[in-house]
């Protein structure tokens, strides 16, 4: 029978990473999401599956170790808010040059610069775009219950061995700070060194006999073997967009306005879409699950049926250009956001809805 | 007598280290990273530690250290290198991780990730080029470089009141309770490259054996950096470098208990 437990979703984080059979977890203290790394040493999976969990002395550091895991073959991850994942954008930079799995979790609080401890959406753009310098992408899930933090650290680890390339769990502070209930998933072994060396032939964890020794690097002196080595990184991307878009919708069938929104947000708007039904007005909304790869095409799907659309973000309206794009013009698309750690409540949307495209509730 | 007759196994007395790869190095004729790359090839082969060696390569001259020693090796970003060492070998207990950093690296950009790597205890060796001066990127100030000395970012020659003093981090590093062996060393004579060898060899046989952090500086010459011979630049290492960094052993004990369980 299955276990339903209540917790927070950050410690729903750190569950999840040594009942996945995670190797190693390098992070940082930062407010909102110091319970991943509390929970961690709390449960000391050192002495029950082995998985190293250390606190490093910055979030350069922590990234850095996830570097150095990684490439040696094993599942490294970790965790930290705004202000640190910008820190780790160097590493996370390397980890996608070097074609490396990791996952990083950003529970997001609001910016710019130190901003608030208060709950965000303001680093899409950051996440989505590459965030470090390069054309790199990273996969990014976007968790809006408990239950999806615990579930997503198992998808982001597979979906970044399956493609050779860093994931992001992209959580606001609320998905990071709630209690939920949750179901966790069940402990796995973590992989032996056999396993490793198996599922990870270019890992660099010693020779060990093997008849050449592996490099991890991202370094490429020679521009036509670093413009081949930049074209197999879109080609690895090309095939994650067109294989790993995940959205979920909800009202789209016969409504006439389209919310887009991710986590959190995506609840409270939920909500709001019931009260307008109530009231008469059909509401749907598409909950874009992968935030890259973007449910491009289902968004430009429904755009042909509504007569509008409103992204409703924790910030000054970021993922509203991936809906404009999706969208191309076909109908307005506007945005309603608040900032600096402030969250809507059902009835901010409801007016949005309103005063963008003149219903009347 | 043909040159197999010659050349019998009795007869050899030098040959390339097995584990040193055959191809031109990029380093200039006359640096000492091309002598530490033997040794540390020579070590690996003999002790047959260079089948589970791990090595993190630097960012700096020695950044295509992968290409010339033929064991596994991760290329770090600028300074990072004790941080994937820290994981690596926390992650991998059986291997033996190493870095190869220079002074910019390990004493700049790096500073943080060796001083904690260090005071962690962390089982890695550290090999540490000081060669006072900034090479691939063309001859800037490091934080080892001399007052006085003349780099491309200081032409008037180091001066206290504009950069501050050079930094003696091996001799910091001593101080932590993390590291058990701390030594400088130098390449510049026959004498000296042995005992260099001697100290990389015990590097590595104290992070194979998990007693911490073993850090072996090399005092070192950049003759393009310094823009003279690599005669001269041997003269005034001696004179000048072994001043500020005198070489001998700073610390030599078994690293204090940790209470793991």
């Amino acid at each position: 029978m299955e276990e339903v437990k209540l917790m927070k979703g950050n410690e729903a984080i750190a569950h999840a990473a040594i009942r996945y059979g995670a190797d190693g977890y390098f992070g940082y203290p930062i407010t909102p999401q110091s319970e991943v790394l509390e929970t961690l040493a709390e449960l000391m999976p050192w002495e029950t599956t082995g998985m190293t969990v250390l606190q490093a002395e910055s979030e350069v550091a922590a990234i850095n170790m996830v570097y150095g895991g990684a490439a040696t073959g094993k599942a490294v991850m970790t965790s930290s808010s705004s202000p640190g994942v910008s820190l780790k954008q160097e590493g996370i930079s390397y980890l996608a040059a070097s074609e490396l799995p990791a996952l990083i979790v950003n529970v997001m609080r609001g910016g710019p610069g130190l901003g608030t401890i208060q709950p965000s959406q303001s680093d899409y753009f950051q996440a989505t775009k590459g965030g470090g310098h390069g054309d790199y992408h990273l996969i990014v899930l976007a968790p809006a219950t408990v239950q999806e933090m615990a579930d997503f650290v198992g998808l982001g680890f597979d979906l970044a061995f399956k493609y050779r390339t860093p994931a992001m769990i992209l959580a606001d502070g609320i998905v990071g700070q709630m209690m939920e209930k949750v179901v966790l998933p069940p402990q796995r072994a973590r992989r032996t060194e056999e396993e490793v060396r198996q599922q990870c032939p270019w890992a660099a964890c010693g020779r060990r006999g093997r008849d050449h020794r592996n490099v991890v690097t991202s370094l490429e002196l020679d521009s036509a073997k670093m413009e081949e080595n930049n074209l197999r990184f879109q080609r690895t991307y090309a095939e994650i967009t067109a294989n790993e878009v995940r959205y979920q919708e909800y009202f789209t069938e016969d409504a006439e306005y389209l919310i887009v929104a991710f986590g959190s947000v995506a609840r409270i708007c939920l909500k709001a879409i019931e009260d307008a039904r109530a009231a008469g007005v059909k509401i749907g909304m598409l909950r874009p699950i992968t935030l890259w790869p973007f449910p491009t095409t289902e968004i430009a799907r429904l755009a042909k049926q509504v007569k509008g659309v409103l992204t409703v973000e924790l910030n000054a309206g970021q993922m509203i250009e991936d809906v404009r794009l999706a969208v191309e013009g076909a109908v307005p698309v506007h945005h309603f956001g608040r900032m600096g750690g402030i969250v809507p409540n059902p009835n901010e949307v409801l007016a949005a809805l309103e005063e963008k495209f003149s219903i009347k509730f | 007598m043909t040159k197999e007759e010659i050349i019998r196994p009795e007869n050899k007395v030098y040959s390339r280290p097995a584990l040193l790869t055959d191809v031109h190095t990029h380093y200039c004729p006359g640096c000492s990273h091309g002598v530490v790359h033997k040794l540390i090839a020579e070590i690996l082969g003999e002790t047959g530690l260079g089948d589970k060696a791990i090595g993190i390569a630097p960012v700096g001259c020695a950044v295509f250290a992968y290409n010339y020693i033929d064991i596994d090796w991760i290329e770090a970003a600028h300074g990072r290198a004790p941080a994937l060492a820290t994981a690596a070998s926390r992650l991998n207990p059986e291997a033996l991780v190493f870095t190869y950093q220079g002074d910019g690296d390990l004493s700049a950009i790096g500073t943080a990730e060796t001083i904690h790597a260090c005071n962690r205890g962390e089982n890695i060796a550290i090999i540490f080029i000081n060669n006072a001066i900034y090479g691939m990127t063309g001859g800037q100030m490091a934080p080892t470089t001399l007052l006085g000395m003349k780099t491309a970012t200081t032409p008037y020659g180091r001066r206290v009141d504009l950069n501050g003093y050079p930094l003696a981090i091996t001799d910091l590093l001593a101080q932590l309770d993390g590291t058990c062996y701390v030594t400088r060393q130098a390449v510049h004579t026959p004498a000296a490259a042995r005992k260099t060898k001697a100290a990389i060899k015990k590097a590595f046989e104290n992070a194979a054996a998990k007693r911490g952090t073993s850090v072996v500086e090399i005092v070192s010459t950049c003759n393009s950096g310094w823009k003279m011979t690599p005669a001269q630049s041997n003269d005034w290492m001696a004179e000048h470098m072994f001043a500020r960094y005198p070489l001998g052993d700073l610390k030599n004990v078994e690293p204090q208990q940790t209470t793991d369980k």
